[in-house]
């Protein structure tokens, strides 16, 4: 761990989370981001997404700023994970741009996005059943490994090297994440809740600039919701840069640093939690138009 | 994700036990033999060594033993049946990496096993008008333009999936078969004979390497087996395995963990390729004579029967699967003009019965996974072994 990227890891406030600080510096990112924190690491600009004579995202702009937790919610349909795999490269936008430190990532194979920085997991969790939660984790690393055929035909000095720091820092992030000891079980026999929180362990593990997470909590009683927003908050002190997708109004406001509202495809909020809250455009997207409810 | 078995929604107690439940649920399907595949994870490395090369010693002396029962004389000569299955074996290990490991169903692998044929009749036999090279040197040569061919074949159609890439692996089997026909260098049902083979002599100035003794074509490929069933495993437990498991298990999620999806299917594709094509190589060696009869579809079908009757995914099973499919209809002659029926029924009954085939073992993924997994097993005080764990009641999922 190189001295240059200590100071981003907010030590005070993972000790006041009682996170292992060993481990916490094990899974910190561990490369150089060009933009300063606080400054915007990720540009949405003018995004629009039309699915044949709907348009699921119509002009939609916000930043996402290194370190904080952006929450992006609306309610059902809004299109928030059209947003989500707009920037993902899932889909191509209609016009519009995805900036990543300043440079655009349209066009960009998905593979080649998620190298860049942009790491996401599923609404509904999408892990590989058949493999174990370390090999799980591992092929998240494996984003930032050389090794091809040949190296790994061979067993070349540097496929070598890459399979011993991947089993290190493979258990390190499920340590983080808080299922350690599942690390042996096929991912598809683990409990819901440990699936979700290795979603989150094997986005980690891409070395994201920028962690998105598509309702992390969906399925989760409160006081499980709670402890994954502590997880949440832990990895932003950690050193990395999140944006939350959520429905749940009272969960997104406890988290996050700033938020997004979408509805019917637009933008119509972007403020600190306190200001969405009294907002009266979010208030009536949420529980509908004073007339609506008449009729 | 299975569709049958949801996770469990909140984990505490009675999660833990479920889910223990369901692994233990799991391993009735995992072995004829309860247990073999723990024991076998739990013994040290230096005894796993001991006890494979003991099987591999015994595999060399197969054709001298000519065990009673087992052995398909007096209907087949035993050494050449060794020399046959040995083929097919190969054949299978290169599908598996295709089919097993990739998740790609490939329909027209024959089409690879006829490239490799052909490359070997044309550049030795004397029917062939063209450059003629010594037999060993079409061995590579042989891999080198399958894996042209597979790449040829997987770049337009990998974009393809499930059903639509088999049909068309179905129609790429089909024109290789009916170029042989057609094109006049590749002389038909005509053929190519006196295929070459490989040097050398006896003491009684016999060529070593005779279309009559099996001996010599069954250890030279069994050697060969070995070789590509250690790359295979080097690949396995790399990030290259890794990839391919991700691609079948779920290849849009794998996309978005940052796996360039389409090179490594591609990758499959060429390696998969290349290892039938070399398999050919040597059956044109061994049988001396290659037309174009021998690459239809059904060859294509038996091969895929091979890989999923010993266990799609397993290099092991995938060698005990290709023998196995050579091997019956030689040994029972009785029965092998049915053999397309037995075999159907057979893989019905597999699917029902044991759908992950006769060696369903799950493959470690992890060049340094033992470690990892003993340390947790140290630091926990419980017994896993990567997939197939005792179940650990009570403690586990509530507590964290």
């Amino acid at each position: 761990m190189s001295e240059a990227i200590e100071p981003e890891i907010d030590i005070d406030a993972l000790k006041e989370q009682g996170v292992d600080l060993d481990v916490a510096e094990k899974v910190a990112p561990e490369r150089e981001i060009s933009v300063e924190v606080g400054d915007a690491l990720v540009q949405v600009q003018n995004l629009t997404i039309k699915f044949g004579g709907l348009t699921a995202l119509d002009n939609v702009s916000f930043d996402i700023n290194r370190g904080e937790i952006l929450g992006l919610i609306g309610p059902n349909g809004a299109g928030k994970t059209t947003c989500f795999n707009a920037m993902t490269g899932v889909y191509k936008p209609t016009s519009g741009k995805v900036l990543l430190e300043g440079k655009p990532l349209n066009g960009l194979a998905q593979h080649k996005i998620t190298r860049r920085g942009l790491a996401r997991t599923f609404q509904n969790i999408r892990l590989f059943g058949e493999m174990t939660a370390l090999e799980n984790v591992v092929v998240g690393l494996d984003a930032r490994h050389k090794t091809s055929v040949g190296g790994a035909l061979f067993r070349l000095p540097t496929h070598t090297r890459e399979e011993k720091t991947a089993v290190e820092r493979g258990m390190a992030l499920l340590e983080f994440v808080g299922i350690a000891d599942h690390a042996h079980f096929l991912s598809r026999h683990l409990p819901y809740g440990y699936q979700r929180r290795l979603e989150i362990a094997r986005a980690l593990a891409t070395d994201p600039k920028v962690l998105c997470l598509d309702e992390p909590a969906a399925g989760f009683n409160p006081a499980e919701k709670e402890e994954l927003m502590a997880l949440i908050r832990t990895i932003r002190n950690d050193g990395y840069t999140v944006l939350l997708i959520e429905h749940d109004m009272k969960l997104v406001m406890g988290v996050t640093d700033r938020i997004v509202v979408l509805e019917f495809g637009k933008k119509i909020a972007d403020a600190v939690p306190k200001v969405i809250r009294d907002d009266p455009k979010v208030i009536s997207a949420y529980l509908g138009e004073p007339e609506d409810d008449v009729a | 994700m299975s569709t049958t078995e949801g996770p469990t929604l909140i984990p505490d107690d009675a999660a833990a036990q479920a889910m223990a439940d369901r692994e233990a649920k799991g391993k009735p399907r995992k072995g004829w033999f309860p247990g073999l595949g723990e024991k076998w994870n739990a013994l040290p490395r230096q005894t796993q060594w001991l006890f494979l090369i003991i099987v591999v010693v015994i595999a060399y002396l197969l054709p001298i033993l000519n065990p009673p029962f087992i052995t398909t004389e007096p209907g087949n000569n035993w050494q050449i049946a060794l020399a046959q299955m040995s083929v097919y074996a190969l054949v299978a290990v290169g599908l598996n990496v295709v089919v097993g490991y990739a998740g790609l169903l490939d329909l027209g692998y024959v089409a690879f096993f006829a490239v490799g044929s052909y490359t070997a009749a044309m550049f030795t036999s004397p029917d062939s008008p063209y450059l003629h090279i010594p037999y060993l040197w079409t061995l590579p040569l042989a891999m080198a333009i399958t894996m042209f061919f597979g790449v040829l074949l997987g770049v337009p159609t990998l974009r393809l999936r499930g059903d639509y890439l088999a049909i068309v692996t179905l129609g790429f089997g089909e024109i290789v078969r009916i170029l042989a026909t057609i094109i006049p260098a590749m002389k038909g049902q005509v053929g190519f004979q006196n295929v070459g083979h490989p040097p050398g002599t006896d003491a009684e100035g016999q060529p070593i390497f005779l279309n009559s003794n099996g001996t010599p074509w069954y250890w030279l490929t069994l050697t060969i087996i070995i070789v590509v069933l250690l790359a295979a495993g080097n690949l396995e437990r790399s990030r290259v395995g890794r990839a391919w498991i991700a691609i079948r298990e779920d290849e849009d999620a794998a996309e978005i963990m940052g796996v360039p999806t389409f090179k490594y299917k591609v990758w499959a594709f060429a390696i998969g390729a290349s290892v039938g094509g070399l398999s050919g190589a040597l059956f044109a060696g061994q049988v001396g004579f290659v037309n174009n009869q021998k690459f239809d579809i059904a060859t294509s079908i038996l091969f895929l029967a091979a890989v999923v009757m010993g266990g799609t995914g397993n290099k092991v099973g995938a060698v005990l699967g290709g023998s196995l499919v050579a091997y019956i209809p030689l040994r029972f002659t009785a029965i092998a003009e049915f053999k397309y029926l037995i075999f159907g029924a057979a893989l019905v009954l597999i699917m029902i019965f044991r759908p992950g085939g006769i060696l369903p073992a799950r493959q470690s993924l992890l060049a340094y996974g033992r470690t990892a997994y003993n340390k947790l097993r140290e630091a926990t005080g419980k017994k896993p072994a990567p997939g197939q764990l005792a179940p650990n009641t009570g403690k586990g999922a509530g507590d964290e």
